[in-house]
């Protein structure tokens, strides 16, 4: 407790406070950072959030279950699908729903889809941010692969509420299996560019390395999930400690660095690229033939108590929390977004860098702002 | 050698004479300042719109995109629309901020580069002024640009403008020594500050062959250092938008801010000529020892195609180096100057005198 | 000495990673058939843009007959979560003088829908489809509200229970 009161520090009167957003280009989003400076020196970082609240979870308690999916979308807006299968996994296991075979390795298709899609905008933003401009329209360009797969099969690029409780909305086009496998091809040639462009670049890696260092029990302390706690060794992919889906009989590695500083994190998001690739390549092969939804009632109930269900978005762990009364709707829906906590580590491993280093590091936490607000 | 360029001095020597012979040698002088004032602002202009233009249009290509398109063909009004929309756009007038100076810091920033504008030999006998200093002249006019872009950051009453403006004071003030010595290295090879006779030196070679590897690293280190001063990507810290969200100019619009967004690829020009002047051989065509034949048919190349080809390939390696790198910070960028570039250049040049000393350069 | 090494070694690491990236810039600036622009305007009429699929508005198909599917059930107003669809129905008699519920007009909010799919999903009759129209800018927002049911359009089944009722 003391070391949270140590670190918002009382103002003094010669601090230079400039507000970073809700207007600015690196926070991605209507996030407002006030920075306390002393020269270009970050002495303290006070979020502040909310400006994109639109009270989701309040809104969830007026929604059937189903309804309840096409929300989730709009909080982590990059990695909808998997927002979708965090409700429709709490739901069928809540009613013990056995779910089709190729629904389930769709559903891991999407995810590892939705995640590569994920990290090559934030490695485009990541560019952005540090000044690399060409970066970002190589990610996007690369990017545009995977939603046109989307949009093939679901009519929607980026929101796009497939999931349904029971299985899918409707079924995947034909082509979908071809057209990710041809993905899986386009993007292994093109990950040596990403490298060659910046990971190797000699001052990106001064402007990462060692910059936002974050120990291990700093990122158990604040619940850093996801790519930003694994760079600093916390062993959290949901996906492995917790399997959920078919995710125990694929092959995949955790990644793991233990550096804690942007580059770790970096490199975190470059290797889980790969790894998602080979995810994919594995799971289309067992897309079986089978109906694309179990049969579930037109009015969802769950029996009364409460559920929670986590998945790994591609940001960290995202868990739902139900309570149920037995009604249609759900007496209260509480998301725990990855984003939040890993948000406000900000303020602890920020500290003592310099303004360039800040956007460096919040890059490198790869918010998306209304999944913190919800 | 030579000797068949054509000559501008001759067409120069001409408009003189009829204007001498139609007026009193008084006003003769005078229309001459007001034509060439003229030509430059024309020159100026166009030069300004075309660099936004091939800006636009390189990073274009390297980010696998078309660019500039629509307005007229292959996009090439784009730029003019451009300006008409910074012409007629609001002039915001920001509240406690020092007007006067607000006001003054575009005109600062853009007769920098305009006074440097003059003394740089663009063809055979096509300069406007052959200071006998002439190098020492350009480096002096291009360092009063940062003034104006500290007056305009601190008289924005911006605090993002204020961190711009120091990050650039810094920046310039630390690589002006860099771009200095490297200069001084060819200074020291011509043996002149005259900037046709540093071009008439390499009659026989350019320096950056003539010079051995020295000469290659200072034009190298010049390059980088040229970039930086004219805070330009990689070294944009003056401006760094996703820091900083515009730097200095954050606060201007509208024909105050087209000063400053002209005055920096005008700068970009200003570098590359001299880095053309000094180590390509400035207007004169590319020769190769003994191959008479080549030499003759590049010497029919008129010599301010030369110029402009050396200057445009300099300005695209600049660009290419904008479009492709991470930005660096402050910090950094003063380890690069002080603890790299300095350094090596200093042995450099020291290198260079030796080598000028005992005669072994070409 | 071995600091001197470093240093110099240092600066040469360098100037090849920097090389490396100036190397991807460079091999697409003089690469013009990798350019992925699609000039927006002009593609509209050349290729499809959009896949079959494409979620672009919530529309009801008639058929020659200017029949539709819509019994005016009102599940998909019911299943709607945003509230973008309101049924209106009517009362009118058929040929045995019986009065039948039937659609009025069927409302659909275009500003209010979020594209989740469930009308489309719940419907019972298959009245409802997706519509590959995509560039719905306006200048007046009352106009995207639509009435999905065409004027003077009737209930496909509506007919043939006639056609069951006359034989």
């Amino acid at each position: 407790m003391s070391e949270v009161i140590k670190n918002y520090i009382v103002r003094e009167n010669e601090d230079y406070i400039v507000n970073m957003g809700p207007q600015h280009p690196s926070t991605h989003g209507v996030l407002r950072l006030e920075l306390v400076l002393s020269g270009e020196t970050v002495k303290q970082v006070v979020p502040h959030i909310g400006y994109i609240h639109r009270g989701i979870e309040k809104m969830c308690e007026y929604d059937t279950y189903k309804q309840i999916v096409h929300l989730t979308d709009r909080m982590d807006y990059l990695s909808a699908h998997i927002n979708n299968e965090a409700v429709c996994l709490l739901v069928e296991n809540a009613l013990e729903i056995e779910v089709p075979e190729r629904v389930k390795y769709i559903r891991v298709v999407l995810d590892e889809l939705t995640r590569i899609a994920s990290h090559q905008l934030w490695w485009s933003a990541y560019g952005m941010d540090l000044g690399a401009l060409t970066a970002f329209f190589y990610g996007m360009r690369d990017r545009e692969k995977i939603l046109d797969i989307f949009e093939e099969s679901f009519g929607s690029r980026l929101l796009h509420s497939f999931n349904t409780p029971g299985g899918l909305m409707h079924d995947v086009h034909p082509n979908f299996q071809k057209h990710a496998m041809e993905f899986v091809k386009y993007f292994r040639k093109k990950l040596p560019e990403y490298k060659q462009l910046l990971t190797d670049n000699v001052i990106f890696r001064n402007r990462t390395q060692g910059i936002g260092v974050m120990s291990r029990e700093t990122a158990i302390a604040y619940g850093v999930t996801g790519p930003s706690g694994r760079g600093s060794g916390f062993s959290c992919d949901v996906r492995k400690i917790a399997p959920y889906g078919v995710y125990d009989q694929l092959e995949f590695e955790q990644i793991l660095y233990e550096q804690g500083d942007s580059f770790a994190r970096y490199m975190v998001r470059m290797k889980e690229m790969e790894q998602s690739l080979n995810i994919i390549e594995q799971a289309v092969d067992k897309i079986t033939d089978g109906p694309f939804t179990a049969k579930v009632k037109p009015i969802i109930k769950l029996p009364e108590g409460e559920y929670y269900q986590r998945v790994e978005t591609a940001r960290g762990e995202l868990g739902v929390y139900v309570v149920s009364d037995g009604k249609k709707f759900p007496y209260r829906v509480r998301f725990r977004s990855p984003n939040f906590s890993n948000l406000f580590v900000l303020n602890t491993i920020a500290r003592g860098h310099l303004i360039a280093d800040l956007v460096a590091i919040s890059g490198s936490l790869d918010l998306v702002i209304p999944d913190i607000d919800r | 050698m030579n000797d068949h360029i054509y000559d501008f001095s001759q067409l120069t020597r001409h408009i003189d004479e009829s204007l001498r012979a139609a007026m009193s040698p008084t006003w003769a002088v005078v229309v001459e300042l007001v034509i060439i004032g003229l030509v430059f602002l024309t020159f100026y202009a166009l030069l300004g719109l075309f660099l936004v233009y091939a800006e636009r249009k390189v990073c274009a290509l390297m980010q696998n995109r078309i660019g500039p398109n629509r307005v007229g063909k292959w996009g090439l009004l784009q730029t003019i629309a451009d300006l008409l929309k910074l012409l007629t756009k609001e002039l915001v007038y920001i509240e406690r901020a020092d007007k006067f100076l607000f006001n003054l810091a575009p005109f600062i920033v853009i007769i920098a580069s305009f006074m440097a504008i003059a003394a740089i030999p663009f063809a055979k006998g096509l300069q406007a002024i052959d200071l006998n200093i002439g190098i020492f002249y350009i480096i002096a006019v291009t360092s009063v640009g940062v003034i104006g872009i500290l007056i305009g950051g601190w008289a924005s009453n911006s605090k993002y403008s204020l961190i711009g403006a120091m990050r650039s004071g810094a920046q310039v003030i630390s690589y002006e020594l860099s771009v200095g010595l490297s200069l001084l290295s060819v200074v020291i090879f011509s043996g002149s500050m005259q900037l046709s006779e540093i071009i008439r030196s390499q009659a026989d070679g350019w320096w950056i062959f003539k010079g051995h590897i020295p000469a290659f690293i200072a034009f190298l280190i010049y390059l980088v250092a040229a970039t930086a001063e004219i805070n330009r990507g990689p070294f944009d810290l003056a401006e760094a938008e996703s820091e900083l969200t515009a730097g200095f100019h954050t606060e201007y619009s509208g024909i105050k801010f087209a000063f400053f967004f002209l005055a920096e690829y005008i700068n970009m020009f200003i570098v590359a000529s001299i880095a053309t002047t000094m180590f390509l051989g400035g207007w004169l065509p590319l020769h190769i020892d003994h191959w008479a034949a080549f030499n003759r048919v590049m010497d029919y190349i008129p010599s301010i195609v030369w110029f402009f080809a050396k200057t445009f390939f300099i300005i695209y390696v600049i660009m290419w180096f904008k479009w492709t790198f991470p930005r660096l910070r402050i910090d950094q960028l003063l380890t690069l100057e002080w603890k790299y570039l300095l350094p090596l250049n200093l042995i450099n040049t020291i290198v260079i005198a030796f080598i000028v000393m005992m005669g072994w350069h070409f | 000495m071995s600091g001197i090494i470093k240093y110099f070694a240092d600066i040469l690491h360098g100037l090849k990673t920097l090389w490396a990236g100036m190397r991807i810039t460079g091999k697409y600036f003089v690469s013009p058939g990798e350019i992925v622009t699609e000039q927006y305007p002009e593609i509209r009429h050349k290729k499809q843009i959009v896949s079959d699929r494409f979620k672009g508005e919530v529309i009801m198909p008639h058929d020659e007959n200017n029949q539709h599917n819509c019994t005016g059930c009102g599940v998909c107003e019911l299943n709607c979560p945003n509230g973008s669809i309101e049924i209106i129905t009517k009362r009118i008699p058929d040929e045995n003088g019986k009065m039948v519920r039937v659609i009025d007009k069927h409302i659909y909010h275009l500003s209010m829908c979020t594209f989740c799919g469930l009308c489309i999903k719940v419907c019972p009759t298959q009245a409802l489809a997706w519509g590959q129209e995509f560039e719905h800018a306006v200048y007046d927002r009352t106009k995207l509200t639509k009435v999905l049911n065409k004027p003077g359009s009737s209930y496909k089944g509506l007919s043939s229970k006639k056609k069951e009722a006359k034989s």
